[in-house]
């Protein structure tokens, strides 16, 4: 992009104001620190010129939006055709209260639903299972079977919105149990939309959420591939998180780099059933989180695009461009969220939502300033909301596509994120693939390390919390926080004790029978899935059947 | 700040000689709190340590004392999880030892190998017991070795140690048990080579665990390659067995092969093998009565510190220190 | 050799909730401070969390949680260590707790709750300066 001669120019001018104007200007003011760097250790400079970006090439590296390599977006006129959409992470208590706070978050401009499930429900236990004692709906809403479904969506046409589903081990039952729902309602299910996390592989070194082995995990996570590709064509069967591996402490680097590789484990065992990649590439979604240092967030999102346009292109050889697009789910990051002085979380949102919007991402929930102490209240996530709007509307960042584009810095960041995720994709390859890494503790060590590096810094105040160990200020101003009524867990459980006496025993049972069989078959369990959730089988009764069949996880745990 | 009178030595001494009784009591009842106070005491070499073997000694040696050992990642842990269920099944009381590394650097270790055998924590006939090494020079054995006195005392039918096998105090550990099983699993790099070569010689039997990986086979005949080069007349010879300890494969044929090595040294070895053992936990306990009494007595009569100075200033070696400081401790005695 | 004692914690994840970069981070740093640290992974119910420190004899307990379910749990927890005597374990908290839930929690027992944007440092000096002196 640069004339070779003018870049030499730049470096001589550099090194001349470095004895000059520099110089005399250290000698006034120090810098605050002696080496300053991203939260993934790359050392920042003072300043980046053309120098740093001098071997780049417009249409090979940026290109235009819309076209490979995706830097610049996968869309052609990105926001200034469609916004992101604005999708609230919501669920507690039952699915009656969780239907009234998603009627709520649409009237308040929500563009789509996104479902959070409470504990019982992500690990497969009915509501009155022992192990839910005191845990239902309490973080998620409680869905025990189909009825909870059906209350959840009551009233909510899903020909009309699309839903995000945060479900992983059971996402087969919820899954399962949406499509009933749609079939209810006559939707036909080329027209249901929607998203299931179904991202196993990262259970087992970031959300931990597991319930069988890895084997069995991603051959269910197969199976809703191959299912959407065939039956469900507006349905996103994966949303491949890098969220839940940033939250557990990993860097931006390595946020990046395990999730793009998830994403290359599961189009290689949907390969593996005999698919196209075309087939099923262009549905495969993503999911970052978006964190506090503004331009190695921008970056890290410009650079998933390219490396995944690459992957797919030079490791897959896809033909359909779709297949190359990183269509892309943000959410701004919970554990920068801070207990103290919680109004502070307003401002840290917003500028993770921003870096979302330079990001380019198609899609975003912004966290509520309340969300370190307790689930949002309506308060909140209306202010959230709003932060999302301002954003998009006030801000003006959406005139234009990829703004950020030409930044020596951000381009400088960009490539050098993309260079080093290689790096580990070549490591990971090396060990025999994301499954073998995983028991090896690979994924684990590194996010853990990182982990208490960070926290080190913290402790050691290198690296400043506003309002924790600097600004600390010892009055405290008492939020309102959502508090779920204990009376959920009875009603739950009462609901469950009506459903399971009214139900045809018998049919339940007898279809049950039939999935344990298809899973030892190794079959793909969707269809059978759909059938049971329709006999009002629990999702307890469905895990069960499955835990025969593949055994349970044991965590790898490394410290 | 109010003062007590303080008890007289000798009322002292028998509330705790009481302890000690009460406490023994409980561990030969099977009272989960004694056991783990017990075990607790020992670790910590405290004054009632010995007291309380004392207390427990003459009603142990009926356990059944397995080794467990091998590299990181083997997957012992799982493993020791399927055999504990395995001898619940047949009606076997189990008592674990789980040993794991002190940081030298730090002294602080990490204990994470009850993790894989949590599910068995409810199990009333299970006991399970972390251990760090605490880097004692020999003395961890010894700690391991009275916490299994402990734990066969209360009755436990088998006592199961577990410890990675990297180090020397592992090794001694090991020593502790009456069969020791090695875990290999393959894929893990030229660990085979790698596996230290005194755990080849203690080991009676020899797993090769993850046994559905590629290159299982493979492994299995490295090791009874260097194996056959110890072969001896009339010694055990040890087997290698393949177990997925995932799927709990190979494990009854695994207890088996146990209960062959138990006949097997009961027969042909008991006697040996016993004063052995008996041998060298006399002779240990005498090296720390003596380092103990006397290294004491010297520090309180200054003799330490004033060859000490003599050492740092090069006029004498501590090996000629030491004894000239005994010579005369021992003449006088 | 005499050996000194060594603090023994138990740092355990009571019901579902499975975030546990918070207790794995305290769990390493009591670990650096020279602490002999079991930790007994995730998902652990009142039950298993009372056996293991009454099998490990261990001085403290640190319980991590952040889904709010502390509500049942922790009583739950502190009754059934009464109920096997051990009276003189110290139990701290961390994760998720409400600052108006801490007057409760502590009423059932526990010493410290230890909210988001407590340094370690802080942890590890507490636990220090409170672990139960044994007779």
């Amino acid at each position: 992009m640069f004339e070779k001669e003018k870049i030499e120019e730049v470096k001589q001018e550099r090194g001349r104001w470095e004895q000059t104007t520099l110089q005399n200007w250290l000698r006034q003011t120090r810098e605050r620190k002696g080496e300053f760097h991203d939260h993934s250790g790359i050392a920042i400079k003072r300043v980046y010129t053309p120098e740093d970006i001098k071997n780049m090439d417009y249409m090979q590296d940026l290109g235009f939006p819309g076209e490979y390599p995706f830097t610049r977006g996968v869309h052609a006129t990105m926001y200034r055709g469609r916004l992101w959409t604005m999708r609230m992470f919501a669920g507690f208590g039952t699915a009656a209260n969780t239907n009234k706070r998603f009627k709520y978050l649409l009237k308040e401009g929500e563009s789509g639903l996104s479902t959070a499930f409470d504990y019982p429900t992500i690990m497969g236990y009915d509501s009155d299972h022992p192990m839910a004692m005191g845990e239902v709906g309490i973080c998620g809403v409680a869905i025990s079977s189909l009825r909870d479904m059906e209350v959840l969506f009551s009233g909510i046409p899903l020909n009309q919105v699309t839903t995000s589903m945060t479900i992983n081990g059971p996402a087969p039952m919820l899954l399962a149990m949406y499509v009933a729902v749609g079939d209810k309602e006559g939707v036909p299910r080329e027209e249901l939309g929607g998203t299931t996390q179904n991202d196993n592989l990262k259970e087992f070194f970031a959300q931990k959420l597991c319930i069988f082995p890895p084997k069995a995990s991603v051959k269910l996570t197969t199976d809703i591939i191959e299912y959407c590709a065939r039956h469900l064509p507006r349905w996103n069967p994966v949303s491949i998180s890098g969220y839940h591996i940033r939250e557990a402490g990993a860097t931006a680097l390595q946020e990046l780099a395990f999730t793009l590789y998830d994403g290359i484990s599961y189009v290689e065992s949907t390969l593996e059933r005999g698919l196209k990649v075309d087939d099923f590439a262009p549905r495969l979604s993503f999911f970052f989180a978006s964190h506090n240092d503004f331009c190695e967030e921008i970056a890290k999102f410009r650079a998933a695009r390219r490396i995944w346009a690459k992957v797919m292109k030079e490791r897959f050889h896809t033909k359909n461009p779709r297949s190359m697009w990183m269509r892309m789910h943000i959410q701004t990051s919970g554990c920068t969220l801070t207990a103290q002085q919680p109004l502070n979380n307003i401002i840290r949102t917003t500028i993770q939502a921003l870096a979302a919007a330079y990001g380019g991402t198609q899609s975003l929930h912004t966290n509520s300033f309340d969300e370190a102490l307790a689930l949002p209240s309506e308060e909140a996530v209306r202010v959230a909301l709003r932060t999302q709007q301002i954003v998009a509307h006030e801000s003006g960042i959406t005139h234009t596509v990829d703004p950020m584009a030409g930044s020596f810095y951000i381009e400088a960041l960009t490539n050098e994120m993309e260079e080093k995720a290689f790096e580990y994709f070549r490591k990971i390859d090396d060990m025999g693939g994301a499954i073998t890494a995983i028991e090896k503790g690979f994924f684990q060590k590194e996010i853990t390390d990182s982990a208490f590096k960070y926290q080190r810094e913290i402790d050691e105040k290198k690296r400043t919390v506003v309002g924790v160990n600097e600004y600390a200020t010892e009055e405290d101003h008492p939020i309102e926080l959502l508090r779920v009524d204990p009376k959920v867990e009875e009603d739950q459980l009462a609901s469950l004790q009506k459903l399971r006496k009214e139900r045809d025993q018998r049919k339940a049972q007898e279809i049950l029978g039939k999935l344990h069989y298809a899973a030892e078959k190794d079959e793909n369990l969707m269809p059978l899935m759909i059938d049971a959730v329709k006999a009002y089988a629990t999702l307890g009764e469905i895990t069960d059947v499955l835990k025969k069949v593949y055994g349970e996880y044991k965590e790898l745990i490394v410290i | 700040m109010t003062t007590f009178p303080r008890e007289p030595k000798t009322a002292r001494c028998a509330r705790a000689l009481t302890k000690i009784q009460e406490l023994a009591q409980g561990i030969f009842g099977g009272d989960c709190r004694s056991i783990a106070r017990a075990i607790t005491i020992v670790e910590n070499n405290l004054s009632e340590a010995k007291d309380l073997i004392a207390a427990i000694y003459p009603h142990t040696g009926k356990a059944q004392i397995i080794g467990l050992t091998g590299p990181g990642g083997a997957g012992k842990s799982t493993l020791a999880e399927k055999i504990i269920r395995e001898y619940r099944r047949r009606g076997k009381t189990v008592g674990v030892v789980a040993v794991d590394p002190t940081s030298p650097f730090t002294g602080g270790a990490f204990l994470g190998d009850r993790i894989r055998m949590q599910e068995l924590c409810m199990d009333e006939g299970v006991f399970i017991r972390s251990m760090a090494t605490r880097n004692y020079s020999g003395g961890i054995a010894k700690a391991t070795k009275d916490a299994v006195k402990i734990l066969d005392a209360a009755g436990k039918d088998i006592v199961l140690v577990e410890t990675v096998g990297a180090g020397q105090s592992e090794v001694d550990i090991i020593r502790v048990a009456q069969t020791v099983i090695v875990v290999h699993a393959p894929g893990m790099g030229d660990e085979i080579q790698a596996i230290k070569a005194g755990i080849m010689e203690i080991g009676d039997i020899f797993v090769v665990n993850k046994a559905d990986r590629e290159n299982a086979n493979k492994a299995v005949t490295d090791i009874q390659a260097i194996l056959q080069l110890n072969n001896e007349e009339n010694k055990w010879k040890p087997p290698v067995l393949k177990t997925i300890a995932l799927t709990g494969e190979g494990v009854p044929e695994l207890l088996g092969k146990i209960e062959e090595h138990r006949q097997f040294a009961e027969k042909e070895l008991k006697h040996e093998k016993s004063r052995e053992k008996a041998e060298s936990e006399l002779v240990e306990a005498i090296t720390e009565e003596v380092t103990s009494s006397i290294v004491e007595d010297l520090k309180k009569e200054g003799k330490l510190d004033e060859l000490l100075q003599k050492i740092l200033e090069k006029e004498i070696d501590p090996a000629s220190a030491a004894e000239k400081l005994l010579k005369e401790k021992l003449k006088r005695n | 050799m005499r050996s000194g004692r060594k603090i023994r914690v138990l740092i355990a994840k009571p019901g579902l909730d499975s975030h546990d970069r918070g207790a794995k981070v305290v769990a390493r740093a009591l670990r650096d401070g020279g602490m002999e640290v079991i930790y007994t992974g995730l998902r652990q119910t009142p039950e298993q969390i009372a056996e293991t420190a009454l099998q490990e004899d261990v001085d403290v307990i640190g319980l991590s949680i952040l889904s709010g379910a502390h509500r049942t749990l922790f009583p739950r927890i502190m009754e059934l260590l009464k109920q096997k005597g051990m009276n003189d374990v110290m139990v701290f908290a961390g994760g998720i707790i409400p600052g108006e839930d801490v007057p409760e929690i502590k009423k059932c027992g526990i010493k410290e709750v230890f909210g988001p944007g407590t340094t370690t440092e802080t942890i590890v000096t507490y636990v220090f300066d409170n672990v139960p002196k044994r007779a």
